[in-house]
C-alpha cells in the first residue's frame, strides 16, 4: 500500500509537469511581447526592459522554462502586477474562501444526489425516473450564474431571507458563515448534483442487470436491501470517480459563482486577475487550482481500495 | 412414489410481441420427487432457462409473463403466490445455483458473508448459532480451511471454489427444490467432474429435489434419474435417463444423442510422409508484468512447446483454460510475438520476421476464432469479409467475389446470401463464413482456435465435419485447439495434451486415447462427463 | 419488483431490428431537441427580417425600458433593443457550439487513432493529453483569452483545446477495445495494412460514441462562451452576444432584471435542447455509453 501511495504520488509528476510546461508556453506562444504583458499596460520602456532581463527571453526556451521551474519549485510565483505582492501570498489569503465553498457544495451535492440517483435506476422507466433524468439535464443547461441571480432575485431580494452577497470568515461565527453560504452552495451544487445523480443512476442501472443481483433475489434478499447492500455498494467506485472528474467543473463554476455573490476567494481573484491583464495571478491560479485537480483525484483513486476489494495494489 | 417436491403442469410463458415465436415456453409438464435429479436438456433457444426463472419466480417483469398453468412447490401454488410469500419461499424452500460463479457472487463482499446473507434474510441462525452453520456448509460443500474462505472475496477464489459457494448458499436452509442452471458450463472438464459428484453426494444426504439445466448429453449421462428434453419451447420427450439415452423416442433426441461425439477416436488413414507443413520448435512465450517498485511477475503461458504438422494432417491441442493453448495458436498465426524458439512454415522461419516481411507469409496461415459473433466486422457485408484478404494481395476483384461466391456454396451457405451483414445469420452459419474466410486465402496451414465451443451440439457436429471436409479436399494442414476430448477424438490425428504452458503428452490420437502415459491425461479422460455412456454410436 | 428482476436479455429470443432513423424518429428526447434547435436555426439565420433593428443601435433617451410592444425584451442601460441582440446572439452561439464541436472531434480522432494504434506514441501523447485535462478548461480559455486580443476566433481556440483530451482519450478506448476483437485479428491474418485497418474496422465503431461525444461538446462550448463573455474574457464588447449581454446586465441587474432574464432563459433552452439531443441519440446509438455521461 505504501509503495502504492509513494508510486502514485511520483506518477503525479509528470502530470504536473505538463501543467507547468502549458502554462509557461501559454504565455510565450502568445502573440506580442511576454515582457510588456507581464510588465502590464501602465509599465514604462525601462520597466519592461528590467522584466525582459529577469526573464532571459534571450537565452534558449528551455533555459528558460528550466529557470521558472526552478523559482516555481521555490514556491516562488513572482508578484501581482496589481498589488505589487508575491503571488503565493495572495493566493493563500483567497483560498479560505473557496476552499468553504468547495466542500459544502461537494457534501451538499452527495447528499442530494446519490439517493436521487439509486430512486430514479429502482423505478427505471416510469415518471420519477423521467423528472429525475429531465431535472438533471436542466442542471447541466441553466448557466451558473443566471441560477445565481436567480437566486438571489427570489431569496435575497424578494423574499429577503438570506444575505444577497459576500463571505464572512467562519471566526466571526458559525451561523453568519453558512448564511452567507448558502446560495453560493445552492448556485454551484446544481450541475455538480445533475453530474453525480446522473452518474449514480447509470451504474446502479447498470449493476441491477448483474447476475449477483439476481442471485440475491434468488435468496430471497428484500429489495431495499438489493438496491443499498448490493447494487450501491458496487457502485460507489464509479461514482466517487465522477466526483474527482466533476472537481473540473466545479473549478469553473467557482470561478463564475464567487464573482455573483462577491465572494473573496480564488475564483474572483482569477476574473479581477482577467480584467486587470496580471498575468502572474492568473499563471498563480491554475497552477494552484490544476494541482488541487491533480491530488483530489489522487485521494479518490486511493479511496477505491475501500469501496472494491478487488482493485489492489 | 412420495409426493413430488415440484410439480409443473401446463406452464405456459409468453414471450414479447415480435419474437419469432409466441411462447417462450408452452403447456410443460415437470415433476421432481424428493431425493430426484431430473435434467431438462435442450440446445439455445429451448426454454430450458425460462423454465427454470418461472419456477422462481425471476422472470424479468412485463417482458415474459406466466399466461397458464400451475407450478407447486411441496403443493403450494407459486404463479399466483404475492411477491412477499415468494420471496420467502426463494433461498429458503427452493434455492438455485447459476453458470457462472463469479458473475454470480457478490464481488465486494465476503464469500461468508454471502452465505450469512440468507440465513439472515429468513431469519435462520440466528446470534452465536450463525457462524458455526457457514463453517459447516463450508465443509460440506468440502471447502479446504473453511475459515479462512470464508472470509475471503470471490476474486480470490478458483472457479470451482467459487461455485462450491454457491452450492453452500443454496444448501444453506435445507431447501426442497434446488434448481441448477448450467452449473457446470463455465468450469474446466476436472473442476466439471468434482462439482457434479458433489451436487450429487450432497443431494443423496439431504433430502432436496434437484432440478438440473444442461444443454450436455454428458453430464445428463453421468448425474440424471430422469430427464426432459425440450425443443422451441416444448418438453418433446420425457422419462428415465437409462430409457431416454439407450431408446430415444422423440427423432430430436435421436438427432441430439447421436451428435455428441464420441469417446473413441476414429479410425484414420495414417498421414505417413507427407511434407511438414509446420514445425514449432521450443516455443516459448513469456508474460511479464514489470514495473518499477514491484516485483516482475512472470508467466510462461507457453514453455518450451515443440510439435509437427504435416500435410493433411489434424494436430489436436487439448488442454484446460489457462494450459496455453490459445497461446500457442495465437503465436502460430503471429497475432502476438512470441518471446522465443523458432516457427517453421513450409521451410521459412517466420517467428522473428518483422511485420512488413511477415505480411507475405499471413495468407499461408489462417484462423477461425471461437466466437462467431465476433469474428465478423458487423458492419460489413459477408463478402466483403471474405474478398478482403485475396484482394490484399492483389487477387483482381471480380476474381475474388466468384471465389467467395464458389467458396460460400462449398461450405453450406446459399451465394445469394453473399451481400448480407453477419447478424442475419445464426452462430453456426456464421463460423461456416470464417471458414470460407479463411479458405479464400488459400492457406497452406489452418488455426481452429476452439471453433465448435459456442455452438450447440447439433451445430458443432456439422461444422466438425465440414472442416474435416475442407481439410481433406484442399489438404491442408490443420493445428486444432480444443479443450473437449469428445471433438479432440472426432477430428484430430494427431493430439497434444498441455498443462500450465507445457505439452505433456503428444503422440497419434488413437494411441493417446487408447492408452494415456501422463497423470494429468488419465485425469482428463476421467472427468469426461458420461464417458460410461458409448455416444455417437447411436448413429451408426 | 419493477426493475429488479433479472436482465431480460438472455431470456429473450432475438428481438426484430428497426431501422436506425426509425428509432431516431421513435426517440421524443431527439424530436424535441432536433425542434427546439430548427427554430433556433432559422431564427437566427433570418434575423434581419424577423422584425429586429439594428442591435448596436444606441437610443440613449431609451434606456432600461421595460419589456412592452415596443421593446419586446426591453431595452439594456445604452438604450439597445435586447429584443434583436438576443436574435443575433443566437448566430454567435450556435456558430461556436458548432465549430468547437467539429474542431475538437476532428483533432481528438486523429490524437486518440495514433495513440490507441502506435504503442510508441501512445505514452507520450497521452501524458500530453493528461496534463491539459488537469487544467480546469475555464482557466485554460481565460488565461489564453487573457493573453491575446480578443475576437471569436480566439473564443474558439480557447474554448477547443481544453475538449481534445476528452475526445481523444474516447477514441483511444474504443480502438484498444475494437485491436482485441476476433475480426480485426481475422484482418490483420489477411495481410489487411495497418492504415486501412484503422479506416475500416475501428473508425466505423468510433462513429456513434462521437455523435454523441461531439453534441456534449456542442452544448459545453454554447455554455462556456457564455461565461467567458461573463467575465470579460470573451468575445469583443461590441459583438451582440448573449454572454456579454448579461455581463453588461450584472451592473443594472438589480433595476432591470430582464437584461439578464432573456438571454439568460434563451442560453438555457438553447444548451437544454442540445443535451435533449445528446441524451436521446446516446440511447438509440450507443446504449453502453449511457455509463460514461
Amino acid at each position: 500500500m505504501a509503495a502504492f501511495i509513494l508510486k502514485r504520488l511520483l506518477a503525479t509528476i509528470p502530470v504536473m509537469g505538463m501543467v507547468a510546461m502549458v502554462v509557461f508556453l501559454i504565455l510565450r506562444l502568445s502573440p506580442g511581447d511576454p515582457a510588456a504583458i507581464l510588465a502590464g499596460d501602465a509599465a514604462t520602456p525601462e520597466m519592461i526592459e528590467q522584466i525582459r532581463a529577469n526573464l532571459g527571453l534571450d537565452r534558449p526556451i528551455l533555459v528558460q522554462f528550466g529557470a521558472w521551474l526552478w523559482q516555481l519549485l521555490q514556491g516562488d510565483l513572482g508578484n501581482s502586477l496589481l498589488s505589487l505582492q508575491p503571488v503565493s501570498a495572495t493566493i493563500g489569503r483567497c483560498f479560505g474562501p473557496t476552499l468553504s465553498l468547495a466542500t459544502t457544495t461537494i457534501v451538499f451535492s452527495v447528499i442530494v444526489a446519490v439517493p436521487l440517483g439509486v430512486v430514479a435506476a429502482w423505478k427505471h422507466g416510469t415518471w420519477i425516473d423521467r423528472s429525475v433524468m429531465g431535472l438533471s439535464v436542466v442542471g447541466f443547461s441553466v448557466p451558473v450564474f443566471v441560477l445565481g441571480y436567480g437566486w438571489i432575485y427570489a431569496i435575497a431580494l424578494w423574499l429577503r431571507l438570506l444575505p444577497v452577497q459576500g463571505f464572512v470568515p467562519i471566526t466571526e461565527g458559525i451561523g453568519l458563515f453558512l448564511s452567507h453560504l448558502v446560495l453560493p452552495t445552492l448556485t454551484l451544487s446544481v450541475i455538480f448534483i445533475a453530474l453525480i445523480a446522473r452518474m449514480t443512476r447509470a451504474s446502479v442501472l447498470e449493476i441491477l442487470t448483474e447476475d449477483y443481483i439476481r442471485t440475491a433475489h434468488a435468496k430471497g434478499v428484500s429489495e431495499r436491501r438489493v438496491l443499498v447492500h448490493h447494487a450501491l455498494r458496487n457502485a460507489a467506485v464509479p461514482i466517487v470517480s465522477v466526483i474527482g472528474i466533476g472537481i473540473a467543473l466545479l473549478i469553473g463554476g467557482v470561478v463564475v459563482t464567487e464573482s455573483v455573490f462577491n465572494i473573496p476567494g480564488l475564483g474572483r481573484l482569477t476574473v479581477d486577475a482577467v480584467l486587470a491583464r496580471d498575468y502572474p495571478i492568473i499563471q498563480g491560479v491554475i497552477l494552484v487550482f490544476s494541482a488541487a485537480y491533480v491530488f483530489i483525484n489522487l485521494g479518490i483513486d486511493l479511496a477505491y481500495t475501500v469501496f472494491d476489494p478487488r482493485i489492489r495494489y | 412414489m412420495t409426493s413430488p417436491v415440484l410439480e409443473v403442469r401446463g406452464l405456459t410463458v409468453r414471450l414479447p410481441a415480435g419474437a419469432d415465436r409466441p411462447n417462450a415456453i408452452e403447456a410443460i409438464d415437470l415433476a421432481v420427487a424428493p431425493r430426484e435429479i431430473v435434467c431438462v436438456v435442450g440446445e439455445s433457444g429451448s426454454g430450458k432457462s425460462v423454465t427454470a426463472f418461472s419456477i422462481m419466480g425471476l422472470l424479468p417483469k412485463g417482458q415474459l409473463v406466466p399466461t397458464s398453468g400451475e407450478v407447486r412447490l411441496q403443493g403450494e401454488e407459486l404463479l399466483t403466490a404475492t411477491p412477499q410469500r415468494l420471496r420467502a419461499l426463494r433461498g429458503s424452500r427452493m434455492s438455485m445455483i447459476f453458470q457462472e460463479p463469479m458473475t454470480a457472487l457478490n464481488p465486494v463482499i465476503p464469500v461468508g458473508d454471502q452465505i450469512a446473507e440468507v440465513l439472515e434474510t429468513h431469519g435462520a441462525a440466528t446470534g452465536g448459532a450463525r457462524a458455526p452453520r457457514i463453517l459447516e456448509l463450508l465443509n460440506a460443500v468440502r471447502l479446504p480451511d473453511p475459515e479462512r474462505l470464508g472470509r475471503a472475496y470471490p476474486h480470490q477464489l478458483s472457479g470451482g471454489q467459487r461455485q462450491r459457494i454457491m452450492i453452500a448458499m443454496a444448501l444453506a436452509l435445507e431447501p426442497a427444490l434446488i434448481i441448477a442452471d448450467e452449473p457446470t458450463t463455465a468450469l474446466d472438464v476436472t473442476t466439471q467432474a468434482q462439482i457434479l459428484r458433489l451436487i450429487k453426494t450432497i443431494q443423496a444426504e439431504h433430502q432436496s429435489g434437484v432440478l438440473f439445466i444442461t444443454h450436455d448429453f454428458g453430464v445428463v449421462a453421468e448425474i440424471a434419474d430422469r430427464v426432459a428434453v425440450m425443443k422451441d419451447g416444448f418438453i418433446v420427450e420425457t422419462g428415465p435417463t437409462r430409457d431416454v439415452l439407450a431408446r430415444p423416442q422423440h427423432p430430436y433426441t435421436r438427432m441430439l444423442i447421436a451428435a455428441v461425439p464420441s469417446v473413441l477416436p476414429k479410425a484414420r488413414a495414417p498421414i505417413g510422409a507427407a511434407p511438414v507443413v509446420l514445425a514449432i520448435e521450443r516455443l516459448t512465450k513469456v508474460y511479464k508484468s514489470s514495473g518499477w517498485l514491484q516485483a516482475a511477475r512472470e508467466v510462461r503461458a507457453a514453455d518450451s512447446v515443440s510439435l509437427t504438422v504435416r500435410r493433411g494432417e489434424t494436430l489436436g491441442i487439448v488442454g484446460e483454460s489457462g494450459s496455453g493453448k490459445s497461446t500457442v495458436a495465437r503465436c502460430v498465426a503471429r497475432l502476438i510475438e512470441p518471446t522465443s524458439g523458432e516457427i517453421t512454415l513450409d521451410g521459412q522461419a517466420i517467428a522473428k520476421l518483422s511485420a512488413g516481411r511477415l505480411r507475405r507469409h499471413r495468407r499461408r496461415i489462417q484462423i477461425i476464432f471461437q466466437d462467431p459473433y465476433r469474428s465478423l466486422n458487423p458492419r460489413r457485408t459477408v463478402g466483403r469479409s471474405i474478398v478482403e484478404g485475396p484482394i490484399n494481395f492483389g487477387t483482381p476483384r471480380a476474381e475474388a467475389w466468384t471465389r467467395a461466391r464458389d467458396l460460400l456454396e462449398l461450405v453450406g451457405i446459399d451465394e445469394a446470401a453473399i451481400d448480407r451483414y453477419p447478424h442475419q445469420f445464426s452462430g453456426g452459419q456464421r463460423q461456416r463464413i470464417c471458414i470460407a474466410r479463411a479458405l479464400a486465402m488459400e492457406p497452406a496451414l489452418l488455426v481452429a482456435d476452439e471453433p465448435v465451443s459456442a455452438l450447440d451440439v447439433s451445430v458443432q457436429a456439422q461444422v466438425l465435419a465440414l472442416l474435416d471436409d475442407v481439410k481433406r479436399r484442399f489438404d491442408l494442414a490443420m493445428l486444432f485447439i480444443t479443450h473437449d476430448l469428445r471433438v479432440a477424438a472426432q477430428v484430430c490425428d494427431s493430439v497434444a495434451v498441455m498443462l500450465k504452458g507445457q505439452v505433456v503428452e503428444y503422440g497419434p490420437a488413437a494411441d493417446v486415447f487408447a492408452n494415456p502415459r501422463h497423470d494429468y491425461t488419465r485425469a482428463l479422460f476421467d472427468a469426461a462427463p458420461g464417458k460410461g455412456w458409448t455416444f455417437g454410436k447411436a448413429a451408426e | 419488483m419493477t426493475v429488479l428482476a433479472p436482465s431480460g436479455e438472455a431470456l429473450l429470443a432475438k428481438p426484430r431490428r428497426v431501422g436506425l432513423f426509425g428509432q431516431l424518429r421513435r426517440n421524443p428526447a431527439v424530436i424535441a431537441g432536433a425542434v427546439v434547435l430548427a427554430v433556433l436555426v432559422v431564427v437566427a439565420a433570418l434575423a434581419p427580417w424577423l422584425h429586429t433593428v439594428d442591435p448596436e443601435f444606441l437610443k440613449p433617451r431609451f434606456r432600461l425600458r421595460a419589456p412592452s410592444a415596443a421593446y419586446w425584451f426591453g431595452s439594456d442601460a445604452l438604450g439597445r433593443d435586447n429584443y434583436s441582440r438576443v436574435v443575433y446572439g443566437a448566430r454567435i452561439s450556435l456558430f461556436v457550439g458548432v465549430t468547437v464541436a467539429t474542431l475538437a472531434l476532428l483533432l481528438g480522432t486523429t490524437i486518440g487513432l495514433v495513440a490507441g494504434y502506435v504503442r510508441l506514441l501512445d505514452a507520450i501523447v497521452m501524458r500530453v493529453m493528461d496534463g491539459l485535462m488537469a487544467i480546469p478548461g475555464i482557466l485554460l480559455a481565460i488565461a489564453m483569452i487573457a493573453l491575446s486580443k480578443a475576437s471569436l476566433t480566439t473564443v474558439i481556440v480557447a474554448i477547443t483545446i481544453p475538449e481534445i483530451p476528452r475526445v481523444a482519450r474516447l477514441v483511444r478506448g474504443v480502438v484498444l477495445t475494437i485491436r482485441e476483437e476476433p475480426y480485426v485479428e481475422a484482418a490483420i491474418a489477411s495481410g489487411t495494412r495497418l492504415p486501412l485497418i484503422l479506416w475500416r474496422h475501428v473508425l466505423p465503431n468510433t462513429i456513434a460514441p462521437l455523435i454523441v461525444q461531439g453534441t456534449y461538446i456542442a452544448a459545453a462550448a454554447v455554455l462556456t462562451e457564455a461565461i467567458l463573455s461573463f467575465l470579460g474574457a470573451g468575445v469583443p464588447t461590441e459583438i451582440p452576444t448573449w454572454g456579454n449581454m448579461m455581463a453588461e446586465g450584472r451592473r443594472v441587474f438589480q433595476i432591470a432584471p430582464w437584461t439578464i432574464f432573456f438571454p439568460g432563459v434563451c442560453l438555457a433552452v438553447t444548451v437544454f435542447a442540445i443535451n435533449m439531443m445528446g441524451d436521446g441519440l446516446r440511447d438509440t446509438l450507443d446504449p453502453r455509453l449511457a455509463k460514461r455521461l
